[in-house]
C-alpha cells in the first residue's frame, strides 16, 4: 500500500486535499444532517428542491469531468457526450421501471408503456432487466462498447477536429430519433419515469434521496481522482502530446490511435455513470436528453470552467447550472440568451475559462 | 525494440546453416553492412511523380547527405521511410528482413528510425525535461505509460541529453520559449532519446547562427558509427563541413552521388541547381 498511498497523494496539493476534505465532509455529514436531522421549520433546514439541485450539478460536474479528459487533454470535441449520458441513463432507467413491479397504471407486470403499445412479452433486450447488478453492467458496458466502436473507426480513420464533432453531433441526434419511436421499446418521447423503488427502497423516502445523492458525491470524488491520477500520469504527458503535435507523437513511437481510444472510451463509460447516477435523483429519463443541444452546453461548461484544468470543469459544470436553475425561474426567456452571450464572452476574452481568468492568464 | 544484429551474433541457440537471414522478428539484420535499402521507389500524387523510381541505400553508421532542388522529393522520401506516405511501387528494406511498408508510423519509429522535421516539432506545452522523457525509448503501450513511474536511472539519462543539447538550464520551462536554433537541438535531442538506428534530418541547421551550425555539424560527426544518418538540407556550407558522401536528388530520383567535390563539379548537377 506505501507507494500506492504516496501516489495518491501526490495528485492534489495540500490546498487541493483540504478542499476536497471539505466537499467529502458537506456530502457525507452536512447536507444528510440539514435534510434529515433539521426539522422542517427550521430555517436550516434543507428542502428537497436543493439536494435534488445539488445532486444534479455533481452529476453535470462528472460529465464536465470526462469532457475535459477529451477536449482539454486530448485536443477531441465531442459534440455527443450526451447520448451517453443519456444511455447510462436509460440503462439504470430499465432497471427502475421493472422495479416498479405491479404499481404502474394498468397494474400489470409489465411497464405501462409496453401494455399500451399492447406487448405481451418484454423485448430480447429487457431480459435481466430486473436485476440490479445487470443494470450496473449495462451502465459501463453500453455507453463504452458503443464509444469504442466509434472510437475504432473514426481513429483509425484519422477523422480529426471539426469533422469529428459534426460526426458525434449526428451520432446523438440519431440515437435520439431512434429512442423517440415508440417501437423502439424504452417509452418513446415519453421515455421513463413514475419511478417507485430502488433496491426496494422508496424512492419517495428522503433517506432514500440522501443515499442516492451521497453515492453521487463518492462517485464525483472517485471520477476527480482518476482523472487526476490520469492527466498527472505519463499517459496523460503523452495525451497532450497527441493534442498538440501528433505527428510528432506517432514518429516517437506511440500508438496515438489507442491512446485517444482509450481515453475516449473511458470518458464515455463516466458520462454513463453520471447518467445513471442522475436519473433515480430525477426520476426520469427521456430522448430530450439526446438532443443535440445538450451536448452543446456541456461543452460550453467546461469552455467556461477552463480546459485541461479539472478544476475549471467543476467550475463550469457549477456555475453554469447554477445560474440555469436560477434565470430558467426568474426569467424563463432570457436563459438560452444568457448561455449564448455567456459563450461568446468565454470566447472572446477568457479562452482559458474562469480559471485561466483567475490566474491571471487573459487575452 | 530492436537490436543490431551482426553475422557474429548469430551463434549458439539459432542454427544458422546457410540461412543468413535467421534473425528474430524486429531485429535489424546488417549482415550485408547495409542498414536501407530504397528499390525503385515510386509515388505519386494527382499524377505528379515526387519518386520515381528511386533507388539508394545507406550503409550501417554512415553519415548521408541528400540535396537537391526544391520539389526533387527529399521530404517524400523521408515520409516514404517513415510510414507517413504509402508508395505506388517498389520496396523499403529496413536492413536485410524487414518491409517498412507493412508498417505503421508508429512501429517504424520503435524499430528504430527517428525523424527530425523540417519545421522544429516539439511538444511546446510540455517542458524541455518532459519532451525528453516522452521521446525516451522503453514501452510506449497504453497501459505502461498509465503505471509508469520514472526511474533514476531514466532521469539520469535525460540529465546528460540534457547537458549535450546544452539546454539543462532551461529544462523546467515550456519547450514553446526556447529559440528556433534551441528547438532544433532540442528535436535532435528528443531523437537521441529514441534510441534510434537511423536518423532521417530533414534541415536541421535552418535557422541556426553559424556557431550553432558549426556545432550540429560537429555533433553528427559525432554520432556518426553508432548510427546512421541521413541528412537533407539546402545549406551547401553545412554540407560541405561534414565532408560525407552526398546524393543529389532530381525529380525524384538519384542525379549524382559521391564526394562533394565530385558532386558539385558534375554537369548535370550544375545544371539542375543553376541552369534553365
Amino acid at each position: 500500500m506505501g507507494p500506492v498511498a504516496t501516489s495518491i497523494a501526490a495528485l492534489f496539493d495540500r490546498r487541493g486535499w483540504l478542499m476536497i476534505g471539505g466537499f467529502i465532509l458537506v456530502i457525507f455529514a452536512v447536507v444528510p444532517l440539514l435534510r434529515l436531522a433539521v426539522p422542517s421549520a427550521s430555517p436550516l433546514h434543507l428542502s428537497d428542491y436543493y439536494v435534488l439541485l445539488f445532486g444534479k450539478i455533481m452529476c453535470y460536474a462528472m460529465v464536465a469531468l470526462a469532457m475535459d479528459l477529451i477536449w482539454g487533454y486530448a485536443g477531441i470535441l465531442s459534440l455527443g457526450h450526451g447520448l451517453f449520458f443519456a444511455l447510462g441513463g436509460y440503462s439504470m432507467g430499465m432497471y427502475l421501471m421493472r422495479e416498479i413491479g405491479t404499481e404502474g397504471q394498468y397494474r400489470s407486470h409489465m411497464p405501462d408503456f409496453m401494455v399500451f403499445l399492447d406487448w405481451k412479452d418484454f423485448p430480447w433486450y429487457w431480459a435481466g432487466t430486473e436485476y440490479f447488478i445487470v443494470a450496473l453492467c449495462k451502465i459501463l458496458l453500453v455507453p463504452g462498447l458503443l464509444a469504442f466502436i466509434f472510437g475504432w473507426f473514426a481513429f483509425r480513420s484519422r477523422i480529426k477536429g471539426v469533422y469529428f464533432s459534426i460526426i458525434t453531433q449526428a451520432l446523438t441526434y440519431a440515437f435520439m430519433l431512434l429512442f423517440f419511436r415508440n417501437n423502439t421499446g424504452f417509452g418513446g418521447n415519453n421515455g421513463f419515469t413514475d419511478f417507485k423503488r430502488i433496491l426496494g427502497f422508496s424512492l419517495a423516502h428522503p433517506g432514500t434521496r440522501i443515499s442516492v445523492f451521497v453515492v453521487t458525491g463518492l462517485f464525483l470524488v472517485l471520477t476527480l481522482l482518476l482523472c487526476r491520477y490520469i492527466v498527472t500520469s505519463k499517459y496523460g504527458r503523452v495525451l497532450a502530446a497527441i493534442r498538440d503535435a501528433e505527428s510528432r507523437t506517432m514518429f516517437s513511437g506511440y500508438n496515438t490511435r489507442d491512446y485517444k481510444l482509450f481515453v475516449w472510451t473511458l470518458s464515455a463509460v463516466l458520462c454513463g455513470i453520471a447518467g445513471a447516477l442522475y436519473v433515480p435523483q430525477v426520476g426520469i429519463i427521456n430522448p430530450s436528453e439526446m438532443s443535440p443541444a445538450n451536448s452543446i452546453e456541456i461543452a460550453i461548461w467546461v469552455a467556461v470552467g477552463g480546459r485541461g484544468t479539472l478544476v475549471g470543469a467543476l467550475v463550469g459544470a457549477g456555475v453554469v447550472n447554477g445560474a440555469k436553475s436560477y434565470l430558467t425561474v426568474a426569467w424563463p426567456d432570457f436563459w438560452l440568451y444568457f448561455l449564448g452571450a455567456l459563450f461568446v464572452i468565454v470566447t472572446l476574452f477568457l479562452p482559458k475559462g474562469v480559471i485561466g481568468w483567475r490566474r491571471g492568464e487573459f487575452r | 525494440m530492436s537490436t543490431v544484429v551482426a553475422d557474429a551474433d548469430l551463434d549458439g541457440g539459432a542454427v544458422a546453416t546457410g540461412m543468413s537471414h535467421l534473425v528474430a522478428a524486429d531485429q535489424i539484420d546488417i549482415s550485408h553492412g547495409v542498414i536501407l535499402y530504397l528499390d525503385s521507389v515510386t509515388v505519386s500524387f494527382d499524377g505528379f511523380r515526387a519518386l520515381n523510381e528511386l533507388s539508394f541505400s545507406i550503409d550501417a553508421g554512415e553519415l548521408r547527405c541528400v540535396i537537391g532542388p526544391n520539389g526533387a522529393g527529399k521530404t517524400t522520401m523521408m515520409d516514404v521511410i517513415t510510414g507517413k506516405t504509402n508508395l505506388d511501387s517498389g520496396s523499403v528494406f529496413l536492413g536485410q528482413t524487414i518491409d517498412l511498408t507493412q508498417r505503421t508510423e508508429y512501429e517504424i519509429a520503435r524499430l528504430g528510425i527517428g525523424r527530425k522535421f523540417q519545421k522544429p516539432s516539439v511538444f511546446e506545452y510540455h517542458s524541455v525535461f518532459e519532451n525528453l522523457e516522452l521521446a525516451m525509448d522503453g514501452p510506449k503501450g497504453v497501459w505502461s505509460t498509465l503505471l509508469h513511474r520514472r526511474g533514476s536511472e531514466q532521469e539520469d539519462r535525460i540529465h546528460e541529453m540534457l547537458k549535450r543539447i546544452t539546454l539543462a538550464e532551461r529544462m523546467n520551462e515550456p519547450a514553446g520559449l526556447l529559440s528556433h536554433g534551441q528547438k532544433q537541438w532540442l528535436e535532435i535531442g528528443m531523437l537521441l532519446m529514441q534510441a534510434p538506428k537511423i536518423l532521417l534530418l530533414d534541415e536541421p541547421a535552418a535557422g541556426m547562427s553559424d556557431e550553432e551550425t558549426e556545432r550540429t555539424a560537429e555533433l553528427f560527426l559525432s554520432l556518426e558509427g553508432q548510427h546512421s544518418l541521413i541528412v537533407v538540407e539546402h545549406d551547401m556550407d553545412f554540407v560541405a563541413s561534414l565532408q560525407r558522401k552526398v546524393t543529389v536528388l532530381h525529380e525524384g530520383s538519384v542525379l549524382a552521388e559521391g564526394s562533394m567535390e565530385s558532386v558539385q563539379n558534375d554537369e548535370r548537377v550544375i545544371e539542375v541547381y543553376l541552369g534553365r
